[in-house]
């Protein structure tokens, strides 16, 4: 097993959650922010047929989401190999 | 060939495969009965979740929805992706390093407390129960509609299926038949999908279509945005919710879709902490196909109707408006005398639904016993009809309307059996092993499971029969559960080292029961009831379960604060769970 080495966990820890919240914020900025807060707003410029706001709210921020996830496992892969936390079986 | 004998050969060909796969892959241990061993790929996992999670709501419903609702439907686009989101970063990869097999036996370990064991196998139950009932229903709706045998058949047939390749294969089973059901699901909307496109917009990618234009080179929103206001409704791409609400309602259903335990436990099944991140992406990419796809078919779907048939003359309609009058999803009432169809908005029938008296009308149209007059609205279309009738209106080969058919019934079954599996697990592992019978032995177990999964099938099939007319705020009511319950006390057991069992369970109780409260008042008009206007700060109960996620946190902080801390056992499993490498110790009291 593992031994719970404090400083490295909470270094690598700490990495986590600031590309947690980098990540959320943008989750958030899309949808509440794009699709909802600012859709009047955004509604007045016009994007190949759609108005952006509306966009926003029913495309563009799921296109978003999808690479928030997979930006979200390349980093954590980066991050857990720094850290030799990688799992057996991976390189 | 005919619709019927398309549609009896395609569900014929899908349903054998579904079997053969449950034969195939039975279940010998517990472990493989829970979470098929925990041996499945990453891209498999992310199939079998994306069918998993799109349930007979996504697949018939959804499009539908939006197209009546405009930008208000946004919130369940948003919502349901945007909670996957949520899943993806804060739950999946540190529920799968934990490494067991249900959603409450991470409560109850991390909690180290039986209590929250408890707590959580009653939310479990419940939000799974609630959920499982609409996919009955949307079975037997799709049987009815396409096969012309009556709904409590659809439901048995439908009931069959599910019992033997749950029962048989348990998780196992249920994981290969989901990946070919979301093959089977995708392609069933994806086709009149990209067909209609082409139709409407002359853009092979409905996605694209989405925001083409028309022949005459009028973009597809502005011709909607023209319509709608010409016959009074509220602009497309404007909706009438407020922001606040918009807002609660999104953060409900996101917050909900994270806490869902039927999609949480498909990250148990896969071998490594960092095949349960790239699974929840391929999980997502998968779903956002049909999720981008949606929105456009509402816009098509939604041109389509009106221009079919608004100012038309009844017996001058096309031939599906008569085929589903028969299934009683559309009605037409000649208010003004004029024979013609006057699409407006309102509603067309008193109450929620036409009841059609005997006889036919004047013009050969089924009479509606329950006009609603003081609407100049003569239509009456269940939403479910934009998606199931979308084939037939926009004229497609008999072929793919049968496609629409089996896509549907994959999309209602594949979600029916993992809701199962969380059933019959919550009863044979979290409550007969873990509290009832700790000696039980594993074969006991297993047959324990398959039981309670028999028993839960039964119980949704009655549900799918006789549906209790509130189905709808049931659904609120289970993702209002799932967001007010399972997100907090996951992420405060990931996130917070020190939080203890005191807090945790102090602060489910209070999100339930607040949750619950607000729901029973304000959808089922218990407690006095009371209408919009009396909703707190104007936040409608489907949008509830933020609140109550609020106060969950806020009372778990409060109740921690002058309690014990979380022993240093817990903490340290808690550390543990945080880095994917090293097994974790679990101690419970």
């Amino acid at each position: 097993m593992e031994k719970v080495d404090h400083p490295k966990h909470r270094k690598y820890w700490k990495e986590n959650l600031r590309l947690l919240f980098i990540l959320l914020s943008i989750w958030c900025l899309v949808s509440f922010g794009f699709g909802i807060l600012l859709v009047d707003q955004l509604n007045t410029i016009k994007l190949a047929g759609f108005p952006l706001g509306f966009w926003f709210a029913q495309q563009g921020s799921i296109i978003v989401f999808v690479v928030l996830i997979f930006i979200y496992v390349l980093r954590m892969n980066h991050l857990d190999r720094k850290y030799g936390f990688r799992e057996k079986g991976e390189f | 060939m005919d619709i019927q004998i398309w549609t009896y050969t395609l569900v014929g060909i899908t349903f054998s495969i579904y079997v053969g796969i449950a034969i195939w892959s039975r279940a010998a241990s517990t472990k493989e009965f829970y979470i098929a061993g925990g041996g499945v790929s990453p891209l498999a996992n992310g199939l079998a979740t994306a069918a998993d999670w799109m349930s007979a709501a996504s697949f018939i419903s959804m499009a539908g929805i939006i197209s009546f609702q405009g930008y208000d439907g946004s919130v369940y686009l948003m919502g349901w992706t945007g909670g996957y989101v949520l899943l993806a970063l804060l739950l999946a990869p540190y529920l799968r390093k934990f490494g067991k097999f249900t959603v409450p036996d991470f409560i109850g370990d991390r909690y180290y407390s039986n209590t929250a064991r408890t707590v959580a196998i009653f939310c479990a139950l419940f939000v799974s129960f609630t959920y499982v009932a609409g996919q009955m229903r949307g079975v037997g709706v799709v049987f009815s509609r396409f096969l012309e045998v009556d709904v409590t058949t659809g439901v048995i047939i439908g009931m069959v299926i599910v019992l033997i390749y749950a029962v048989l294969g348990g998780m196992k089973g249920i994981t290969y038949t989901q990946v070919v059901q979301y093959c089977v699901l995708i392609f069933a909307f994806m086709v009149p999908a990209i067909f209609i496109s082409i139709l409407m917009t002359d853009n092979i990618i409905p996605q694209l279509g989405f925001g083409g234009s028309l022949e005459d080179g009028t973009p597809l929103l502005n011709k909607l945005n023209d319509l709608h206001n010409e016959l009074g409704f509220a602009e497309y791409t404007k909706g009438t919710k407020s922001t606040g609400d918009m807002f609660f309602i999104t953060a409900a259903l996101m917050l909900g879709t994270a806490g869902l335990p039927h999609v949480i436990v498909r990250f148990f099944t896969v071998p490594k902490v960092s095949d349960a991140r790239k699974s929840a992406g391929y999980a997502l990419l998968f779903i956002a196909i049909l999720y981008t796809a949606a929105p456009a078919v509402s816009v098509f779907s939604r041109v389509n109707l009106i221009e079919t048939v608004e100012g038309t003359q009844y017996t001058e309609l096309p031939e599906w408006v008569g085929n589903w009058e028969e299934t009683e999803l559309l009605a037409w009432t000649d208010k003004n005398g004029d024979g013609k169809v006057q699409y407006r908005p309102g509603a067309a029938v008193e109450g929620k639904s036409p009841v059609f008296a005997k006889g036919l009308g004047p013009y050969g149209n089924r009479i509606v016993a329950n006009p609603n007059m003081n609407s100049e609205n003569e239509l009456f279309v269940d939403k479910d009809i934009m998606v199931l009738a979308n084939p037939e209106i926009a004229n497609l080969p008999p072929w793919v309307i049968a496609l629409v058919a089996a896509g549907g019934l994959a999309a209602a079954l594949s979600t029916a059996a993992g809701l199962l599996l969380v059933i019959s697990t919550s009863i044979s592992h979290d409550l007969f092993k873990k509290q009832l019978m700790p000696d039980i032995s594993e074969r006991g177990e297993l047959f324990a499971a398959r039981c309670s999964a028999f028993i839960a099938v039964t119980v949704a099939g009655y549900f799918g029969i006789h549906p209790p007319d509130y189905v709808a705020a049931v659904v609120a009511l289970a993702f209002g559960l799932a967001a007010a319950s399972f997100f907090p006390a996951i992420t405060l057991g990931i996130f917070s080292k020190s939080m203890n069992k005191e807090g945790a369970i102090a602060g489910m109780l209070v999100g339930l029961g607040s949750t619950i409260f607000y729901i029973l008042k304000f959808k089922f008009g218990f407690m006095g009831g009371g209408g919009p206007e009396k909703y707190w700060f104007g936040i409608s109960p489907e949008g509830f379960g933020t609140i109550g996620m609020l106060l969950n946190f806020a009372t778990a902080f409060l109740v921690k604060s002058f309690t014990k801390p979380a022993p240093e056992k817990v903490q340290e499993l808690v550390e543990n769970i945080r880095i994917p490498i090293g097994e974790p110790e679990v101690h419970i009291h």
